[in-house]
C-alpha cells in the first residue's frame, strides 16, 4: 500500500497527462480515418471490432495494463536485466526470420491469433536499455575507441537483424542513438560527420555533381582565406584540403549507390523528395495524396470527420504511417501545430526529467527514449509534408498498430517507474 | 560541458519543429492549390440532365413531348455475362459490339457505372427486365427521347440531337460554356431557334468518391447542389390540324405551303414537303437514318419555306402595281396595250385598268409598269436614269421584306435576293453598262428576283392587311401566350397607302373568279383573293406557285403554295391553297372529291425527270435578253455553296445521290448555314 502511494505521488504526471493526449488524439484519428459516412460504425456497433479504430481501442486497453505491470515491477529489474532484456530481443529478433510471418514484403511479424506483433518496435527499447546499463557502467569514457567499438556493436546488432527481414524504416531508427551518445560525451566530430554526410547526401541528389565539386572548391578556398594566419600551415592545408576531397568522392560514391546498390522502390522514394513531380501515379502518389489531404486542411481544417481525403482512400496507409494527414486535413494548421507542440513539449519534458536523474542509466535511458521518439517524429511529419523520403515508421502514441504503441508505452513508461525511484536509484551507487 | 550539449540537442529539436511548422503554414494556410487538388479527387460532379420543354400548337395540343427511355448501364467489377450470345440476342448487338462496350466501360471505370447501350424503348424494356437478374452489374436508367406528335412539321419543328465539335467550339468562342460533349441540344428548326428555352438548365449534384470512384454520400449535404429545372414549354402559332391537313394535300409533291394570320403574323402551318418521319432522327436510329435522308434527292431535310429559292413569278407583279401606285406613275383606271413589249401574254390584250392586269396576269402590262417606276426620274441619260429607276424601285421592294430576312422564329431563314444597282454594274462589269432593256424580266418577277414561300405568304398577308405586317413567328408564346420577344408583336409599314390596296385586292378576286385561277380553286361562300405565278427555272416544268388570302374583308388567313415543276401555278397550287383555306376557315372540306384528287396528284415524276436531265431539258420560254450568264440567279447560289459541295467531297460522301445520271442540282437548294447539319454524318457513337 505504502508503496503504490509512492508511485502514484511520485510518478511524472506531466508526462503522463502528455501521453494520455497523445494517445487519445490518436485514436481520434484513427476512427476518422477509417470513418464511413455512409456506415458510421460506433464503439457499441457490430463490428467496430473488427475495424482499426476498434482494435486499437483493444490495444489501448492492453497498454493500460501494461503500464500497470511496469510501474508495479521492482524498478530495479530493468536496471539488472538490462542485458537479459536485450539479448532477448535479439534472439527474438533471429527467431523471427525463422518462424515470423510476412507482411507487405517484410519478414518482421510473429502472429498471434489474430494479432502480430513485430519485436523489431521493441528492439529499439531493449537497445536503450543496453546501452544504459553499458554506459552506467564506471569508467566508460566514449572518448575511448574501445568503448566506441563496443557501444557500436550494441547499437548495430538489431538493425542488422532487421535490415535482414526487410524492414529498413526500422532500422534505419538506430541511427538516432547518435544523440544519446552525444550527451554522454561522444566527441563532437562523430555527428558533426553524421550530419555532414546527410547535408551531402541530400545535396548531391538535388545537385549534379560537378557543381557540388564546385562549390566544394569554393568552400576550401573561403576557409584557408579565413583561417588565421599563424593556422595557414602546409599540413593544415593539406588536412582540409584532403576532407573536401573525401567529400566530393562521397557525393560521387553517392550517385553511384543511389544508382547501383539501392533497389528501385526505395531510390524512388528518395527521388520523389527531391522532385515532388516524379512518378504522380506510384511512388509520387503517397507523398502528393498526403500533401494534397494535410495542404487541404487550411487554417482551421474541416472539421472531425468531415475529411474528404483521408477518408475516401486517396491517402495510402492512413491510420498507420499516415496518420498525421488525418489530422492536417481534418484540423487544419492548428491542429497540426497542437500536435508537434505535443511532441516539442513531450521531448523537452523527458529532457528535463533524464538530466534530473541522478544515475546515469536513468538519464541515459531517458535520452534513448527522447531520441526515438524524435526519431520518429521527424521521419514520420517529415515524410507526410514532403521533407523527409517515405520511409515506414509510425507516429508514436498516434499510430494504428499494437506493436509500436506497445513498444512506445513501454519504452516511456519504464523511464517514468525509473524516475520515481530517482531518490532510491542514487542510494544503490 | 553537459549543459551546453543538453542546449545542443534542445536547439536542434526545436529547429526541426519550427521547420516543420513553417512548412505546414506554408501547404496548409499560405498554399491553396493543395484545396483545388482535394475537390478534383475527392468530389465529383454529376448532371441531371432536365426534362425539354413540350411544344404545343395553338389549339393547346401537344405536339412535341419526351417519352421516358431507357438507357442501360454497366459496372464492370460487378458485371457478370454467363451467356454472352444469349445476352447479345436479347439485345440485338453482336458479339464484337458487346466486347468493345465492355472493354470501353472497363477502361473507364472498373467500379463506376458507364453508358452500355442508349435509349432502350419501353416496350424493350419491359421485355429485357426479367432477364436482366441474370446479369448482374447492369443497370437502367430513365432518360427521356423527343416524341413527335406528327410528321407534317418535321422540319419546322427540327430535330435534337448530340452537340456536334464544331457548335461546341462555336458556344465555347462566344463565350457560352453550358455545352459539353454528348449534350443534346436542337439541332435545327424550332427547336434549335429555342434552343435555350427548352433546354431548361441542368442539375448539378456534388458527390463524394473514394480514391477508387465509388460514390460515398452527398458533398456538405448537398449545399452546392443545383436541382434541374426542366425547359420552358412552346406555345406554337401553328394549327397542327391544319399543318396535318396541308401537309397531305402536299404528299407526292415537292414544295412548300405557308399560312399566316395576317393581323398577328403568326404562322398557322408551314409545310415543307417531302417531310420525314421526326422519330427516324430521335435518338438511337439517328445514325441510321440521318444519312439516307440526307442524300434523299427530293431532300427532305431542307425546311423549304424559310430556306429554298425560287423566283417570284407572276405574284411578283401585286407589288409592281403596288410600288406603281404609290410612285403615281400609274392609276387604277391605267391601261397598256401589248405593243413595244417583248413579253408574251395570254390576255388578249384588254388589260384596261390595272385590275384587269392582275386578273390577267398580264405580262405586257408590267413590262410597262415596270418601265414607267424605273424611268420615273429626271436623268436624261438612259442608263443613269435606269440606275436611278432601279434604287428606288429596290428600296421600294425591298420594305416588303424581299432581299430581306423577315427575321422569322427559324435558324437558316434566307435572305432572297432583290437585285440593287451594284449587282448589276458587277454583272455588267462597270456602271452605266446596263439599262431599263437588261432588266425588264424582273417586272414580271422573273430574272434575278429570289424569294422563298415565306417571304411569298408575307406578301399576301402586307396585302390582306391592307400595308402591314408582323414578322411571321411559330411561337405565340413561351410558357404562356404572348411572352414572346416584342419584335413579333411589331407592326412594319411597307409604306403604300392604304387606298392603293382596293384595286389590287379586286384584281387578286378578279384573278381568283374570272382569271388566272382554276375554276376548281373558287368557293362559294369565301372570297379568296389570290395571285397566281409560274416560276420559270432553267430546266424542267415551272413552278406552280399561288398566293391568296381570305376572306377578303377582315382576312384571317393569308397563304402562299408552292408546288415546284407542276406547271401553272393557277392550276396547280391554288387548289391546294383554297382546299387550306377552307379547312381553316370551316374547319372541314366539303369538296371531298377535289381533296382526294388533290392529296393523290402527284409531281414527283416531273421534279425527277428535272433531277435526271441534267443538260437539256432547258425550257425555252424566255425569249427574253438575259444578262450573261444567263441564269444568274441560280449559279449564284450554287457558288455560295461550294463550302458544302467541299464539305461532301471532304468526308468522301458520295456526292451524286441515288440517280445515276450525272451530277444533279436541287431545285431548293441547300443553304450555306445548312453545313452543320451535314457534318453530323460521323457515325452514331453509344458512349
Amino acid at each position: 500500500m505504502n508503496r503504490e502511494e509512492q508511485i502514484s505521488r511520485n510518478l511524472d504526471w506531466v508526462t503522463v497527462t502528455l501521453f494520455i493526449f497523445c494517445v487519445v488524439a490518436g485514436w481520434m484519428n484513427i476512427y476518422a480515418a477509417i470513418y464511413n459516412p455512409e456506415h458510421p460504425i460506433w464503439i457499441f456497433d457490430k463490428g467496430f471490432f473488427d475495424t482499426n479504430s476498434g482494435k486499437q481501442l483493444i490495444w489501448i486497453g492492453t497498454t493500460v495494463l501494461l503500464i500497470i505491470a511496469i510501474l508495479v515491477i521492482d524498478y530495479r529489474f530493468y536496471d539488472t536485466f538490462a542485458f537479459f532484456i536485450y539479448g532477448f530481443f535479439v534472439f527474438l529478433l533471429i527467431a523471427v526470420l525463422v518462424v515470423g510471418t510476412e507482411v507487405k514484403g517484410s519478414h518482421s511479424w510473429f502472429r498471434i491469433g489474430a494479432f502480430q506483433l513485430q519485436p523489431a518496435e521493441f528492439s529499439k527499447m531493449a537497445t536503450a536499455l543496453a546501452l544504459a546499463k553499458y554506459l552506467s557502467t564506471p569508467q566508460i569514457n566514449l572518448a575511448r575507441f574501445r568503448d566506441q567499438l563496443n557501444v557500436a556493436l550494441i547499437i548495430a546488432v538489431p538493425p542488422i537483424l532487421i535490415l535482414v527481414s526487410n524492414e529498413t524504416g526500422v532500422a534505419l531508427v538506430f541511427s538516432t542513438f547518435m544523440i544519446l551518445l552525444y550527451r554522454e560525451g561522444l566527441p563532437g566530430i562523430y555527428p558533426g560527420i553524421f550530419l555532414s554526410i546527410i547535408v551531402l547526401f541530400i545535396l548531391s541528389l538535388v545537385f549534379e555533381e560537378w557543381k557540388i565539386y564546385v562549390g566544394l572548391a569554393v568552400l576550401l578556398g573561403l576557409v584557408i582565406w579565413a583561417m588565421p594566419r599563424y593556422e595557414r600551415k602546409t599540413k593544415n592545408i593539406v588536412t582540409i584540403a584532403a576532407v573536401t576531397l573525401c567529400m566530393g568522392l562521397f557525393t560521387t560514391g553517392v550517385d553511384w549507390a543511389v544508382n547501383n546498390i539501392l533497389k528501385e522502390h526505395q531510390r524512388n522514394r528518395i527521388r520523389v523528395l527531391v522532385d515532388p513531380d516524379f512518378d504522380r501515379k506510384k511512388t509520387g502518389y503517397n507523398v502528393r495524396q498526403a500533401k494534397i489531404a494535410i495542404g487541404s486542411g487550411g487554417l482551421i481544417g474541416k472539421g472531425y470527420l468531415q475529411g474528404t481525403q483521408t477518408k475516401f482512400d486517396f491517402v495510402p496507409e492512413q491510420s498507420t504511417d499516415f496518420i498525421f494527414c488525418t489530422v492536417g486535413e481534418e484540423f487544419g494548421f492548428m491542429g497540426s501545430l497542437i500536435v508537434v507542440g505535443l511532441f516539442v513539449s513531450l521531448l523537452f519534458r523527458v529532457i528535463y526529467l533524464a538530466e534530473r536523474q541522478k544515475s546515469r542509466f536513468a538519464r541515459v535511458y531517458g535520452y534513448g527514449v527522447a531520441s526515438i521518439i524524435f526519431f520518429h517524429f521527424l521521419v514520420n511529419i517529415g515524410m507526410t509534408i514532403g521533407l523527409m523520403p517515405v520511409i515506414g515508421i509510425p507516429l508514436p502514441f498516434f499510430s494504428y498498430g499494437g506493436s509500436s504503441l506497445w513498444s512506445f508505452s513501454i519504452l516511456l513508461f519504464i523511464f517514468l517507474k525509473l524516475d520515481a525511484h530517482r531518490s532510491q536509484m542514487l542510494s544503490r551507487w | 560541458m553537459d549543459e551546453i550539449r543538453k542546449r545542443f540537442i534542445q536547439v536542434f529539436f526545436v529547429i526541426i519543429a519550427l521547420l516543420y511548422i513553417c512548412r505546414l503554414f506554408y501547404l496548409q494556410v499560405i498554399d491553396d492549390t493543395y484545396k483545388l487538388d482535394a475537390q478534383n479527387n475527392a468530389i465529383r460532379k454529376i448532371i441531371q440532365v432536365p426534362f425539354r420543354g413540350l411544344i404545343y400548337d395553338r389549339n393547346k395540343k401537344l405536339i412535341v413531348y419526351n417519352t421516358p427511355v431507357y438507357d442501360l448501364y454497366i459496372t464492370p467489377k460487378k458485371a457478370k455475362v454467363q451467356d454472352t450470345l444469349r445476352f447479345c440476342s436479347i439485345f440485338g448487338i453482336t458479339r464484337n459490339e458487346f466486347d468493345s462496350l465492355t472493354h470501353q466501360a472497363r477502361v473507364f471505370s472498373p467500379v463506376r457505372p458507364s453508358l452500355f447501350l442508349r435509349q432502350l424503348s419501353r416496350e424493350e424494356y419491359a421485355r429485357v427486365q426479367d432477364m436482366m437478374v441474370d446479369y448482374p452489374g447492369f443497370s437502367f436508367q430513365v432518360s427521356s427521347l423527343r416524341t413527335y406528335q406528327t410528321k407534317s412539321m418535321a422540319n419546322a419543328l427540327g430535330y435534337v440531337g448530340e452537340i456536334s465539335p464544331e457548335r461546341l467550339a462555336k458556344e465555347e468562342e462566344k463565350g457560352n460554356d453550358y455545352y459539353r460533349q454528348g449534350d443534346y441540344v436542337g439541332v435545327t428548326g424550332l427547336e434549335r431557334y429555342y434552343e435555350e428555352e427548352l433546354r431548361g438548365q441542368r442539375g448539378e449534384k456534388y458527390m463524394m468518391v473514394n480514391s477508387r470512384g465509388v460514390e460515398k454520400g452527398s458533398f456538405k449535404n448537398g449545399e452546392f447542389d443545383r436541382d434541374p429545372v426542366a425547359g420552358k414549354n412552346l406555345i406554337s402559332s401553328v394549327d397542327i390540324e391544319l399543318q396535318d391537313y396541308a401537309d397531305s394535300l402536299m404528299q407526292h409533291k415537292v414544295g412548300s405551303v405557308v399560312a399566316i394570320e395576317p393581323q398577328t403574323g403568326e404562322i398557322l402551318a408551314m409545310v415543307s414537303a417531302p417531310t420525314y418521319d421526326p422519330t427516324l432522327l430521335s435518338g438511337r436510329t439517328f445514325s441510321k437514318y440521318f444519312q439516307t435522308l440526307n442524300l434523299n434527292p427530293l431532300h427532305p431535310l431542307i425546311n423549304r419555306p424559310p430556306s429554298a429559292y425560287y423566283r417570284p413569278g407572276s405574284t411578283f407583279k401585286l407589288i409592281q402595281a403596288l410600288i406603281g401606285l404609290q410612285m403615281g406613275v400609274v392609276y387604277p383606271s391605267s391601261g397598256f396595250s401589248h405593243a413595244g413589249a417583248p413579253l408574251k401574254c395570254h390576255c388578249g390584250g384588254n388589260s384596261s385598268n390595272i385590275q384587269q392586269g392582275i386578273k390577267n396576269s398580264c405580262n405586257p402590262y408590267f413590262y410597262h409598269v415596270f418601265k414607267r417606276i424605273i424611268y420615273n426620274n429626271h436623268e436624261q441619260n438612259v442608263f443613269k436614269k435606269s440606275a436611278t429607276g432601279l434604287n428606288k424601285w429596290n428600296e421600294m421592294a425591298a420594305r416588303f421584306g424581299i432581299g430581306q430576312q423577315l427575321g422569322v422564329d427559324l435558324p437558316n431563314e434566307t435572305k432572297g435576293k432583290l437585285p440593287s444597282v451594284e449587282y448589276y454594274d458587277k454583272v455588267y462589269k462597270g456602271s452605266l453598262r446596263w439599262k431599263f432593256s437588261n432588266i425588264y424580266s424582273l417586272g414580271i418577277g422573273e430574272g434575278e428576283i429570289v424569294i422563298n414561300p415565306l417571304k411569298m405568304a408575307n406578301v399576301a398577308a402586307i396585302i390582306a392587311n391592307r400595308g402591314w405586317y408582323i414578322r411571321p413567328h411559330l411561337v405565340k408564346g413561351i410558357n404562356n401566350i404572348g411572352s414572346i420577344d416584342p419584335k413579333y408583336k411589331e407592326q412594319i409599314s411597307v409604306g403604300i397607302d392604304r387606298r392603293h390596296f382596293e384595286p389590287v385586292i379586286e384584281g387578286m378576286i378578279g384573278a381568283v373568279n374570272q382569271g388566272t385561277v382554276a375554276a376548281e380553286a373558287r368557293m362559294a361562300d369565301i372570297q379568296m383573293c389570290g395571285k397566281t405565278g409560274t416560276s420559270q427555272n432553267r430546266r424542267g416544268e415551272d413552278h406552280a406557285i399561288f398566293i391568296a388570302f381570305a376572306p377578303k374583308e377582315n382576312p384571317k388567313i393569308a397563304i402562299a403554295v408552292f408546288v415546284e415543276n407542276a406547271g401553272f401555278g393557277g392550276t396547280h397550287a391554288a387548289p391546294i391553297a383554297s382546299l387550306c383555306i377552307e379547312k381553316y376557315l370551316k374547319r372541314h372540306v366539303e369538296r371531298k372529291a377535289m381533296e382526294t384528287k388533290w392529296m393523290n396528284k402527284s409531281y414527283l415524276f416531273n421534279v425527277l425527270s428535272v433531277k435526271s436531265n441534267t443538260t437539256t431539258a432547258s425550257k425555252t420560254t424566255e425569249k427574253v435578253n438575259k444578262p450573261q450568264p444567263k441564269d444568274s440567279t441560280e449559279e449564284d447560289y450554287q457558288l455560295k455553296n461550294s463550302q458544302l459541295s467541299k464539305l461532301l467531297l471532304q468526308g468522301k460522301q458520295p456526292v451524286q445521290p441515288l440517280q445515276g445520271h450525272g451530277p444533279t442540282k436541287p431545285e431548293a437548294i441547300l443553304p450555306q448555314n445548312k453545313t452543320n447539319t451535314l457534318k453530323k454524318v460521323i457515325p452514331y457513337k453509344i458512349k
